[in-house]
């Protein structure tokens, strides 16, 4: 499980970097939203939960059974993807508004504030 | 534990709220941000003189046991970033009033204002690594909304850049949450310094350290990750690039200390001279950047890169005494940067442009706002008895103490190059005859000197009574590199661990 999520994470993260690197606007944001799946995915291996095989629940009595996993890795990736979500939202439609501003998809056209 | 320490958080909460209710009203949303930044900088003001004799003040919310809950902790390097956010936010909310347009002011500009003031002031009080994350995206998303507010061509340009390179910096920040999580089992920054000691995986925890420096240093604006802010800081109004220069880089310095000076202090000793040498790049590279720009915000954007070389400089010193020099030096220059930013924004409106070639005759016409600019720069060039001497003084001083020759000798060149650079804009904007009638043009509102030359007036008498600065800042630095004592102050004498495992069983 823990290879399989490995090499998964690693996918996420180059694959993310590629699309980054690309000089369209759009595709620079799918990058982010990957990059962001895979931060998530490695929280998600770095609680007991992946290695022990074992869920993040208690019992009728509130008590954890022996064995269970440790359940805040769950919150952390619950806060993060909401964030990203609300910053992936908001990316998109700065950049629909610049497209409509700039009338082009291409970073390298996005370059009047640094020009002398 | 001290609730009271949440006051700072709740207080710009409760006024955004009411400002966004009360939007019709402008004259109701302005008085609520001045009131509500008004209690955060009396607050702060009264932790400046209640933590250096007391030690680090704690909150534990919801009264959750520290290692498990969220703790709140006010150590003398966190109470003066908290007095000075409300401070700067202050003066930013008075200048705002001249400043700031019926359409923005309309489209929640001063809820923006509170907002970003809460995650300022959060992200300064918190105690715990993942909520810091948190208090991050809350001043984040208030700032992509300052920044982009408006939505000329140039502002969605520069923010479109802003917004992602600051978003990757958070990301990596995330990252680097979720690895220390996964490496020493907890987030509570106490708790974390604690096991730091005992752990024993060196390899691991300068990568984690190695993660947390491309973070906060691409929040810092450090050498080379700095290339978001001078192609976005000059596209908001003034306003907004002041409270900007004044805030969101000294977050990524204030996380730099904190991670560094309390987290990984062990990693110091590898990592000390590499925030050196950034240092020292930072300085030049900022310095130099200016050179080529005839604008007077893009020439300001440059000299913060350069001055955060300073207070990186502090830290990478790697003491208790470079920590504290560092502080002296950060709080004097999120002081007179701004107020350069307010003057410069002000002779901006005046001339109706802030190119270079087609400003000057100032001196003549507004002579206040002359003044005020000159001894700006003085103090930004570090000339005695400003604060910016006493700072850069303190900071050469520990270099010179710890045998660090090189980085003091380019600190003290980049004095020069920086004076030279701010002389530019003086010559140009205020010495030099106008190619038009200056008579013609308009006087400068009292609204826009008087933010301005109030903070330079406070960093003259900084200056002057630098005595009670330097020993606040030598408290301060020697509690944020004190490891026991804040772990003492936040989980009790026994430390994190010893309630960790009480609990555990």
């Amino acid at each position: 499980m823990i290879i399989l999520l490995a090499i998964a994470i690693g996918s996420l993260f180059a694959g993310a970097t590629y699309l980054v690197l690309r000089r369209s606007v759009v595709k620079l944001i799918l990058g982010l939203i990957m990059l962001s799946h895979g931060v998530n995915l490695l929280i998600f291996t770095m609680g007991d939960g992946v290695r022990r095989g074992a869920p993040p629940l208690v019992d009728a009595q509130g008590q954890p059974p022996a064995g269970a996993a440790d359940p805040l890795v769950q919150a952390l990736i619950l806060t993060a993807i909401v964030i990203s979500f609300g910053f992936t939202a908001f990316v998109l439609a700065l950049a629909y508004r610049s497209n409509q501003a700039v009338g082009s998809d291409d970073l390298d056209d996005l370059s009047t504030t640094d020009r002398l | 534990m001290v609730f009271h320490l949440f006051l700072p958080i709740v207080s710009p909460l409760i006024g955004a709220a009411l400002a966004v209710l009360l939007n019709r009203l402008p004259l109701a949303s302005r008085l609520i941000a001045l009131l509500s930044t008004l209690i955060n900088l009396g607050y702060g003001l009264w932790l400046m003189v209640t933590v250096p004799a007391s030690g680090p003040l704690v909150a534990q919310a919801s009264g959750w046991l520290a290692p498990f809950g969220i703790s709140l902790v006010a150590d003398g390097m966190s109470a003066l970033m908290v007095m000075l956010a409300a401070l700067l936010m202050l003066t930013t909310i008075i200048y705002s009033f001249f400043s700031i347009d019926y359409e923005r002011e309309r489209h929640f500009y001063y809820p923006l204002l509170l907002l970003l003031l809460l995650g300022v002031s959060g992200a300064f009080l918190t105690g715990d690594l993942f909520n810091l994350y948190v208090w991050f995206e809350v001043l984040l998303v208030a700032s992509f909304g300052l920044i982009t507010l408006g939505g000329s061509r140039d502002q969605l340009e520069g923010g479109l850049k802003y917004v992602v390179l600051n978003l990757l910096g958070s990301t990596a920040f995330l990252f680097g949450c979720g690895l220390m999580y996964g490496f020493a089992g907890t987030l509570n920054m106490a708790h974390i310094a604690e096991r730091m000691a005992t752990l024993t995986n060196p390899g691991l925890q300068t990568v984690l350290a190695g993660v947390f420096l491309f973070a906060f240093g691409s929040k810092a604006a450090i050498v080379p990750l700095f290339f978001w802010l001078p192609s976005s800081y000059h596209t908001p109004p003034v306003a907004v690039t002041a409270i900007f220069s004044g805030l969101m880089t000294k977050i990524g310095v204030y996380s730099l200390y904190r991670v560094f000076g309390l987290l990984l202090q062990n990693e110091l000793a590898i990592y000390g001279p590499w925030l050196t040498l950034l240092a020292g790049l930072t300085m030049v590279i900022g310095v130099l950047g200016a050179v080529a720009q005839m604008n007077v915000r893009r020439i300001l954007s440059f000299h913060i890169i350069s001055q955060i070389g300073y207070s990186i400089m502090g830290i990478g010193l790697a003491s208790a005494a470079g920590l504290a020099a560092g502080l002296v030096f950060t709080a004097h220059v999120m002081i007179v940067k701004m107020a350069l930013f307010f003057i410069g924004g002000a002779a901006e409106q005046i001339n109706g442009t802030g190119d270079l070639k087609r400003m000057g005759g100032l001196a003549r016409r507004e002579p206040l706002l002359a003044l005020f600019w000159f001894l700006g720069i003085l103090s930004l060039a570090g000339i005695p008895p400003l604060s910016g001497f006493i700072g850069k003084l303190i900071l050469l001083q520990v270099g010179v103490s710890q045998q660090a020759y090189l980085i003091t000798a380019v600190a003290a060149a980049t004095s020069i190059l920086t004076f030279f650079s701010m002389l530019k804009i003086w010559n140009e904007v205020f010495w030099k005859k106008s190619y038009e009638d200056v008579s013609r043009l308009p006087r400068v509102r009292f609204g826009l000197l008087a933010p301005g030359a109030a903070l330079v007036i406070l960093s003259v008498a900084l200056g002057l009574l630098a005595g009670p600065l330097v020993e606040y800042n030598t408290i301060a630095g020697q509690q944020a590199f004190d490891r026991d004592a804040y772990i003492a102050a936040v989980c009790g004498v026994d430390g994190c661990e010893a309630v960790y495992q009480a609990a555990v069983r």
